[in-house]
């Protein structure tokens, strides 16, 4: 058998304590196979339902709350946890609370350098650049009084862009529209003021915390792309929590990752013991097929061949008519299906099919009395 | 016999004729004596329901004949509703002159889905007639438009027949030809499927599916009388269309663009589709929830004296269990003897077989025959009796050690299931009047199966986290901290007596005159076991480790050098002894919580074991201290409103400064709770304190509690906030608005122990309702989860080559869980390297 690296690692570790070295310790590595293959999985164990028993057997004791979070640290984190974080995430939901926690190559590795990226990378909008705005009713025009000259240029050239006339006098911008009614004026400012005008879309909240030694940037909405390309940052441990993102970025192993980590925190975070092999099964039923699905009805069980495992679990008539049309047949593969038709599933000791020679048997036993 | 496979297709007109036992043609269901009439729904060719009739078909009778279906020849055709939708997109992928597919044939070929994709396409005209498209629209469930013109069934099926086999291949049509989804002829489901009930007034009650047959036989004779008749066609239409509803209803009730059929009182009919679908139809209702017989329900109760393999089953309910025994050369006189029994004595037997497949019961009165009679061959349906394997269940179901194999103690004059308390942990059962089931597994395999794979000692390490479930709790771990504590002694007598409580007679001459509790906790260990961990009493104070006497647990050879045993040894997850015996043997494993549970709640008995209010009380010293501080907190979080109203407040990004303030505040009494519980600590030093002692050995309760009770409650919450509901900016009338202080947002600066005043007490029930309304919702939520991951999940397996693979064998896990290790056979996930040290 194979050893694991992780699992050798330990095996050292002991003999390194213990003091047992040489021919002990090649002994003592017989002896650790034999316990390594008494701990694995027995054939045909059904290992997705204990898979799925554990995870939501501690589910039943987590909370509903969305705390708020009032820690230095955290403080602008209001993140969905417990139970609703881990059904949005078995449901491959878009989260509405997406976070990014963003680490810095040591060269940028102070409490300034951070704060200056952390000011380039948050989002601003027109309304957050400005310091009033108004309309003018006699001249048929939008007023934006700009906080600093700086985002002027920017700021017209946005514009500009979307086919509207502008001009500009110290740090006012006037910005007329051809078809000028009030409607269309308020309409118009509405849609400016959310205009995204500088740093990158989707970073709505930044703050620069410090973990550990380090500080690094944790911001409210991501943009894993954008953040990536950045010279200052160090990839290899800048996280989001969206696994969407991260499928798109980096494809479905590190969604996969996604799933495994943030599935993994909202238990650890709830104080759950699960042990993580189960996590990462589910992990890898989400991904297999080479994108993200969801625990559900649209996702892996919407998916699955047999008509009666389909039928069985949600939209019974749906299934049925469609199978029916397209004249489906069903191998009776699955656990469920076979519930239904009563025999015997084809999982732990009912996947095995032995049969008793009993004339050996009985000769055997002859012998024995001989 | 196996299945091996279904298939779904859709029935034609030929094959619903040739099932057909009957053709139903007349509406009325009984004449006026009560007969079923010939040809009406209630026909008896179509099945029996009564009993004692026999069918006019097959000739079976009641639970033999499982019914006949019959066939209604619709006047006019009929859109199946169900199929509304496939319709349209067949009538969109073909054309409307000479209905071949509206795409070139090479294009067609190379579709992965003609019928998704033709439709896209949106040609214009035909490629193969030229014939030119109009544009056709749909409304749910069954009218179809072209341009202007409403398409009937008849002309739909007229284009759908034309369609040519060929190109019902190509189209990938595979459930049969699509004019099938035009109805012509109707199967009449066999009367089984909707028996008529007999109340007892006399009066028949007809199911659902019969009311709405009935319309529609009679609607279709009406469609027929008008059309003999010559009527006009807007009557005609009209009557066509009233069919059609009813059809439509008879198959799904729940379209949403039809109004529902309705019962005279109002309820809507459950039809076809509502048979089947939702949790009581007929899949998650009936196919997969199945009922057994061979099982017994009643209330729980503890009984320290039994193992953990052990269920007491009352007497009166084992009678009534029965198993099936097969009567050989080597059990007849022990048989003989059971039946001599009866019914009504305890090891009885209730019912007997004979090799001609005649069932007898066994009765007082023949009990003395049955027992002459019996012989090699007989199968005998004995009564539940000591040492039978059952499997005890308790709701909800949430994993597999909710369902586990205990082996049979039959007791005399209990009317309740007991069981050991340590299995209360994987149950999740307490005794206020919880309820458990029990099943009596028929078969020998059954039984077998039940022994090796469910028993409890098979999973005493639970298979979520790797540790020990079936471990200790509460007064266990109470009782085994005060023998095994250092100072324990007992004379000659106590120790023999413990010893007679679980069971280990022989040791007894072992005994010296003077025994430490360490020395008799020692017999119950295997002699080979070597370990060495820290206790939970143990706390870390200084940066070295320093043990106290009691703090290190060093077990060498099976002889407890030193340490106190405690929740780090026994407890669930953490337990240390009993994961390792659990490692070394099972049944070892088994003995020994058997053991050590008997022995901890025969000391606590003998020592006694009580706490009292007294138990709460702190020095006058920390008593003042906890209000200085107290008092100290609440003149910061003045200072911080003060600093909010004058808004001096710094600012935080992403916050408001309401957030900030009631951040910072939260802050405050975080630390006033921790500073508060550190007194406490600190304060209540004294060993004996046995509310103390729960804390610190794990038993119950934790220095959070402890603080609770003596010095204060704390900040009550709501909505993960402080208390902020009530009146307008206010919690209560007893302060002003926008009053953010401490004592107006719900702390409670009181102990339980010297009482809530009423605002306080108000705010804590304000809280614990919360929570409890938390609690309830909170279970759909999770339910459907499980329910979910469940359907997901099912049938994953492992092969034989450690794959981890699903029910077509494509493959999930290389590994199975990465390195092959089954967590329920792994030390919190880890190998079980502990193994090693072992003789």
């Amino acid at each position: 058998m194979e050893v694991n690296a992780k699992i050798m690692e330990m095996f050292e570790k002991y003999c390194k304590d213990n003091n047992i070295i040489g021919k002990q310790k090649e002994e003592k590595f017989k002896q650790f196979l034999e316990v390594l293959e008494k701990s694995a999985y027995d054939p045909l164990e059904a290992i997705g339902i204990i898979a799925a028993h554990s995870i939501s057997e501690p589910a039943t004791q987590m909370t509903m709350r969305t705390y708020t979070m009032a820690t230095q640290r955290d403080r602008l984190s209001k993140v969905t946890q417990g139970l609703p974080r881990l059904i949005e995430i078995f449901d491959a939901k878009k989260s509405l609370e997406k976070q990014m926690r963003i680490y810095l190559r040591p060269e940028f590795n102070t409490k300034e350098k951070a704060r200056d990226i952390a000011d380039k990378i948050k989002a601003k909008k027109v309304k957050d650049v400005i310091e009033s705005d108004s309309i003018d009713l006699i001249d048929l025009k939008i007023e934006l009084d700009l906080e600093r000259d700086d985002e002027k240029d920017n700021l017209i050239e946005l514009i500009k862009k979307a086919n509207i006339d502008v001009s500009s006098r110290g740090k006012k911008i006037f910005v007329k529209p051809k078809k000028s009614d009030v409607r269309t004026l308020r309409k118009l400012r509405s849609k400016l003021l959310e205009a995204h005008v500088d740093g990158i879309k989707g970073i709505d909240e930044v703050v620069v915390a410090k973990d550990g030694e380090e500080w690094m940037i944790q911001t409210a909405g991501t943009n894993l792309k954008k953040i990536l390309k950045m010279p200052e940052i160090d990839i290899s441990r800048t996280r989001t929590n969206d696994v969407f993102q991260v499928y798109e970025v980096l494809g479905i192993e590190a969604a996969r990752a996604v799933i495994f980590n943030e599935s993994k925190a909202t238990l650890d975070e709830q104080g759950l013991d699960v042990d993580p092999r189960h996590l990462s099964l589910l992990a890898d039923v989400m991904t297999v097929d080479g994108d993200v699905k969801a625990i559900g009805r649209y996702g892996v069980s919407g998916a699955k061949s047999s008509v009666l495992a389909r039928a069985n679990f949600e939209e019974t008539k749906k299934h049925l008519v469609n199978a029916s049309f397209n004249g489906e047949k069903d191998n009776l593969s699955g656990v469920i299906e076979n519930v239904l038709v009563v025999q015997v599933v084809p999982v732990g000791t009912g996947g095995v099919e032995l049969k008793v020679d009993v004339e050996k048997m009985m000769g055997k036993n002859k012998k024995k009395e001989e | 016999m196996k299945i091996k496979s279904l298939e779904f297709k859709i029935f034609s007109p030929k094959m619903i004729k040739d099932m057909s036992a009957v053709k139903i043609e007349q509406p009325e269901l009984y004449d006026a004596d009560g007969f079923p009439i010939e040809s009406g729904l209630c026909d008896p060719r179509l099945g029996v329901v009564d009993p004692g009739l026999r069918c006019r078909t097959c000739g079976g009778m009641i639970g033999q004949c499982l019914g006949h279906f019959g066939h209604l020849e619709l006047t006019k055709p009929v859109v199946n509703p169900l199929y509304g939708k496939k319709i349209y997109t067949i009538l969109l992928s073909v054309c409307r002159k000479c209905s071949k597919p509206l795409v070139d044939e090479e294009e067609l070929k190379h579709m992965k889905n003609p019928m998704g994709e033709i439709y896209k396409l949106k040609k214009k005209s035909c490629p193969h007639c030229g014939e030119k498209q109009k544009e056709l629209s749909f409304s749910k469930p069954t009218s179809f438009r072209e341009g202007k013109n409403e398409l009937n069934p008849e002309e739909i099926r007229q284009r759908l027949e034309k369609v040519s086999d060929e190109d019902v291949e190509a189209l990938r049509i595979k459930g049969g030809r699509p004019e099938w989804l035009i109805l012509t002829i109707l199967p009449i489901p066999p009367v089984t499927v909707r028996p008529s009930i007999t109340l007892e007034t006399g009066e028949r009650s007809e199911d659902d599916l019969t009311h709405k047959l009935v319309d529609v036989v009679r609607i279709n004779e009406r469609l027929k009388k008008n059309l003999e008749l010559g009527a006009p066609d807007f009557i005609i239409a009209d009557i066509w269309e009233l069919l059609q509803y009813h059809i439509s209803t008879y198959m799904d009730n729940e379209i949403s663009t039809l109004p529902a059929a309705r019962h005279r009182s109002g309820r809507a009919l459950r039809t076809l589709i509502q048979r089947l679908s939702k949790k009581d139809g007929r899949f998650r209702g009936y196919l997969s929830g199945k009922r057994v017989n061979f099982s017994a329900r009643t209330v729980i109760s503890p009984d320290p004296r039994l193992s953990m393999l052990e269920v007491g089953v009352p007497e009166v309910i084992a009678k009534e269990l029965t198993l099936p025994i097969k009567v050989n050369k080597y059990n007849l006189t022990e048989i003989r003897k059971i039946i001599a029994n009866g019914p009504n004595t305890h090891p009885g037997a209730n019912y007997l077989v004979r090799p001609d497949g005649i069932k007898k019961k066994i009765t007082e009165e023949n009990k003395k025959d049955i027992s002459k009679e019996v012989d090699v061959g007989f199968l005998v349906e004995r009564q539940l009796k000591d040492g039978d394997v059952v499997v005890f269940n308790r709701q909800p179901s949430l994993h597999r050690m909710s369902m586990m194999a205990h082996k049979v103690r039959v007791m005399k004059h209990t009317r309740t299931f007991t069981m050991n308390l340590t299995v209360t942990i994987p149950y999740n059962a307490d005794f206020d009047g919880d309820e458990m089931n029990l099943h009596v597994p028929q078969t020998e395999e059954a039984q077998v199966e039940a022994e090796m794979l469910m028993a409890t000692e098979n999973h005493i390490r639970s298979p979520r986290y790797g540790s020990p479930i079936i471990s200790c709790k509460q007064d266990h771990i109470s009782g085994i901290y005060l023998l095994t504590k250092d100072g324990t002694k007992f004379d000659k007598k106590t120790a023999a007596e413990l010893l007679m409580a679980i069971g280990l007679k022989d040791k007894i001459d072992e005994l010296k005159n003077e025994v430490t509790g360490k020395e008799l906790f020692s017999f119950l260990l295997p002699k080979k076991l070597n370990i060495e961990y820290k206790a939970s009493i143990y706390t870390r104070t200084k940066k070295t480790e320093e043990f106290g006497v009691d703090d290190l647990v060093v077990i060498k050879n099976g002889v407890l050098k030193q340490g106190a045993i405690d929740e780090n040894s026994l407890g669930e997850k953490k337990g240390a002894l009993i994961n390792i015996l659990e490692q070394m043997d099972k049944r070892v494993a088994r003995e020994f919580i058997d053991r050590v549970s008997r022995l901890s709640l025969e000391m606590v008995t003998k020592y006694g074991f009580s706490m009292s209010v007294s138990d709460q009380d702190v020095s006058d010293r920390a008593k003042k201290k906890i209000k200085d501080m107290v008092s100290g907190f609440e003149e910061e979080s003045r200072k911080v409103i003060k600093d909010y109203e004058s808004g001096r407040m710094k600012k935080a990004p992403g916050l408001s400064l309401r957030d900030v303030l009631e951040a910072s505040i939260l802050r405050l009494v975080g630390d006033a709770s921790r500073e508060a519980s550190k007194i406490v600590k600190d304060d209540l030093t004294d060993e004996s304190n046995p509310v103390v002692m729960m804390a610190k050995t794990g038993a119950r309760g934790s220095y959070v509690n402890l603080t609770q009770m003596c010095a204060f409650v704390g900040q009550e919450s709501l909505e993960g906030k402080r208390i902020y509901r009530g009146f307008t900016n206010r919690t209560t009338s007893h302060f002003g608005k926008n009053d953010f202080s401490l004592k107006a947002r719900g702390f409670v600066a009181s102990s339980y122990k010297e009482g809530l005043d009423p605002i306080e007490f108000f705010f804590d029930a304000m809280n614990s309702r919360e929570n409890l309304m938390d609690k309830s919702l909170h279970t759909r939520h999770s339910g459907y989860m499980e329910r979910r991951l469940i359907n997901a999940m099912q049938d994953l397996h492992v092969g034989y080559d450690r794959t981890v693979r699903d029910s077509h064998n494509n493959i999930v896990q290389f590994i199975a869980g990465e390195d092959g290790l089954d967590p329920s056979k792994t030390d919190g996930g880890k190998p079980l390297i502990k193994l090693l040290n072992q003789g």
